[in-house]
């Protein structure tokens, strides 16, 4: 059976690491078919992740943007072939697959965590309190993949590339602008190591002790909604239940209580570190390692000693 | 310009969910039920909206059971002018897809220009009925929305998108949902409250609009995540920096 995947783009590149996990999850129910809504050069990158059987790229502007009424277009047009169509867990993704999904008259299954068969996926409901299996009763699935659940397929891939044309603007949005974060750290979804800072940390000054630890283990900086809504943090380092959900190898909680909505975004990490100066936060309950301490001493210690 | 917002009922946000031990789902008997809070930021914006002579009136609407009249009233009592109950007591919630085309029969009945939704339910965190209503009615959609500007024939949008900010514009009417930083909601008064009791409330069934609300996603298993042990205490940030190095982590 055939799969349909919608690739990771942003500003003209391919978002490999998404992407990636995209294919390596989709690959699990049959031949995976990428659509590249970008420049050649993207899909050309996409081409080389083993285990893609195809690449379909879209050039034309309309795409360019993530505006999810052009794109749900263009992949319904395309969407016959497919008994899967699904997608990376990002803004994107969830952005565009609803759509496609509706008009196809299908229901959409969202941050699938584990493929079970063909039409039976789990996935976290209730701020990841509970796991649920779901089976779906229609033709086409339509599904986005929660990324920090699936490793990234390899390189080495030598797939065709196609052009795809599509209907091109609708004319319902339009594109303004982007304010991205320019940032030399890695990527929250995809770093080894993440230092996060709560409400905790009290000021955007002070938030600097956090990216201090971070630049010195090369982490990525994470932080918690306390944090980001009082302005210490922009909104793209939220991580939990309605921010990122991460899996990093380490993660580093600093002045973070430990909130469901919180802990939902990244009780899967492989090692946790809290330090907080409460002893009874809840985040040491998900804790390897706990350290009661004020974490204006502790941080930059940490920092300097390592 | 007439502004519909959808709200539901769902579990409160500070209750700790108990998956049931047959696997069946999970426990909500007498369990604090609440507005879910994207909702009540929509609700929020809306009236806002209002205050601000762009809006003319702000209806809301709930499918859901009877008991998702406190909802209604709850926005009400916030400042919106009406509300609509659509009754659909099957036990259980109806999925994002039947939620979406009863939406799109009221959004026929009611014309509003604008429907603001939250980006997600606190529940089941689909992230999906606004995106859906917006395929069905073939208008535009703005997700994840942080701020939102009414201008001649548009709204002008700015996102919270992975990497950052994102501003597009949509041609009205128009489908908006709602990200945590677009406001923050007020509190209803006691006299509001006591206001929006008098306040209109239609009530109709899901059968009324003649939507078909068989679920195409059937519930096979309900169970608890894999847990997680809390480790130990580390007396200083010489042991952090030693039990790091053991494990190969720095
Ligand atoms: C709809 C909804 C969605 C939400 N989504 C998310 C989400 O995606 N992500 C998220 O994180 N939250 C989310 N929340 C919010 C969540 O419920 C908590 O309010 C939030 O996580 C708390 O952030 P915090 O731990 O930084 O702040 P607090 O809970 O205020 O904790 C601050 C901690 O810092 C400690 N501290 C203070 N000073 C120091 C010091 N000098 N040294 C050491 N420790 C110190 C304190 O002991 C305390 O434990 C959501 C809430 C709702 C309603
Ligand atoms: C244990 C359990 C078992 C379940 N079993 C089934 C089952 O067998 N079959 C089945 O169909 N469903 C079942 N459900 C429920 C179903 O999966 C969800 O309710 C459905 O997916 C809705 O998703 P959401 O609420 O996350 O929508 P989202 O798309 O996340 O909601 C976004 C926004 O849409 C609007 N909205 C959503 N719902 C409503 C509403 N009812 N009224 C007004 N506005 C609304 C709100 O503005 C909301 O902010 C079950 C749920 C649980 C917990």
């Amino acid at each position: 059976m055939a799969v349909l995947c919608l690739a990771e783009t942003a500003n003209g590149t391919l978002a490999l690491d998404a992407t990636a996990k995209a294919v390596s999850a989709g690959a699990k129910l049959g031949d995976v078919t990428l659509l590249v809504c970008g420049p050649a050069a993207a899909g050309d990158e996409a081409a080389k992740i083993a285990g893609v059987a195809k690449v379909l790229v879209a050039e034309d502007a309309a795409y360019a943007n993530g505006l999810a009424e052009n794109i749900a277009d263009l992949i319904v047009s395309l969407a016959g072939d497919y008994a899967h169509i699904i997608a990376p867990a990002t803004t994107t993704g969830k952005n565009v697959l609803p759509r496609v999904a509706a008009l196809l008259d299908v229901m959409v299954i969202s941050d699938v965590i584990e493929v079970v068969d063909g039409d039976t996926f789990k996935r976290p409901v209730y701020a990841g309190n509970a796991v649920q299996t779901v089976k779906s009763t229609d033709a086409t699935k339509v599904i986005s993949f929660r990324t920090s659940t699936f490793d990234a397929a390899a390189d080495g891939g030598s797939a065709a590339v196609e052009s795809v044309a599509g209907a091109g603007d609708k004319g319902l949005s339009a594109f303004v602008e982007d304010k991205v974060v320019e940032s030399d750290r890695p990527e929250l979804t995809s770093a080894k190591v993440i230092v996060s800072g709560g409400r905790g940390v009290g000021s955007e000054e002070s938030f600097a002790i956090i990216e201090a630890l971070a630049d010195k283990l090369g982490a990525a900086v994470g932080a918690s909604r306390a944090a980001v809504d009082s302005g210490f943090a922009p909104n793209d380092q939220q991580v939990g239940q309605t921010g990122k959900v991460v899996a990093p190898e380490l993660y580093i909680a600093c002045g973070i209580s430990g909130a469901i909505q919180h802990l939902a975004g990244m009780k899967d990490s492989k090692v946790i570190v809290a330090i907080n100066k409460d002893e009874e936060a809840p985040i040491f309950q998900v804790a390897d390692f706990g350290l009661v301490a004020d974490l204006f001493d502790a941080v930059p210690e940490l920092t300097s000693k390592l | 310009m007439k502004v519909l917002v959808p709200v539901k009922r769902v579990i409160d946000y500070n209750v700790k969910v108990k998956v049931k031990a047959d696997g069946t789902g999970v426990d909500l008997a007498n369990v604090k039920m609440s507005m879910n809070p994207f909702d009540e930021i929509s609700v929020e914006e809306a009236i806002r909206l209002k205050e601000a002579g762009v809006a003319s009136e702000v209806v809301v609407v709930s499918i859901g059971e009877k008991k998702s009249t406190d909802t209604i009233r709850n926005a009400l009592a916030m400042g919106a002018d009406r509300g609509i109950l659509v009754t659909e007591d099957q036990g259980v919630d109806i999925e994002p897809l039947a939620v979406a085309k009863i939406l799109a029969k009221v959004v026929e009945e009611e014309a509003p220009e604008l429907v603001i939704l939250g980006k997600q339910a606190i529940d089941n965190d689909m992230n999906a009925t606004g995106q859906m209503l917006a395929a069905l009615l073939g208008w535009g959609q703005a997700t994840f929305a942080s701020e939102v500007k009414i201008e001649e024939g548009k709204a002008v949008v700015t996102r919270e998108v992975d990497g950052g900010l994102q501003t597009i514009s949509v041609n009205l009417p128009a489908i908006v949902t709602t990200d945590l930083r677009l406001n923050e909601p007020r509190y209803a008064s006691l006299p509001n409250i006591m206001k929006a009791k008098k306040k209109p409330l239609d009530e109709k069934t899901a059968a009324d609009y003649g939507v078909d609300t068989t679920p195409r996603l059937n519930v096979v298993t309900t169970e608890e995540p894999a847990g997680r042990e809390a480790g130990i205490k580390v007396g200083s940030v010489d042991e952090l920096i030693a039990k790091l190095k053991e494990g190969g982590l720095v």
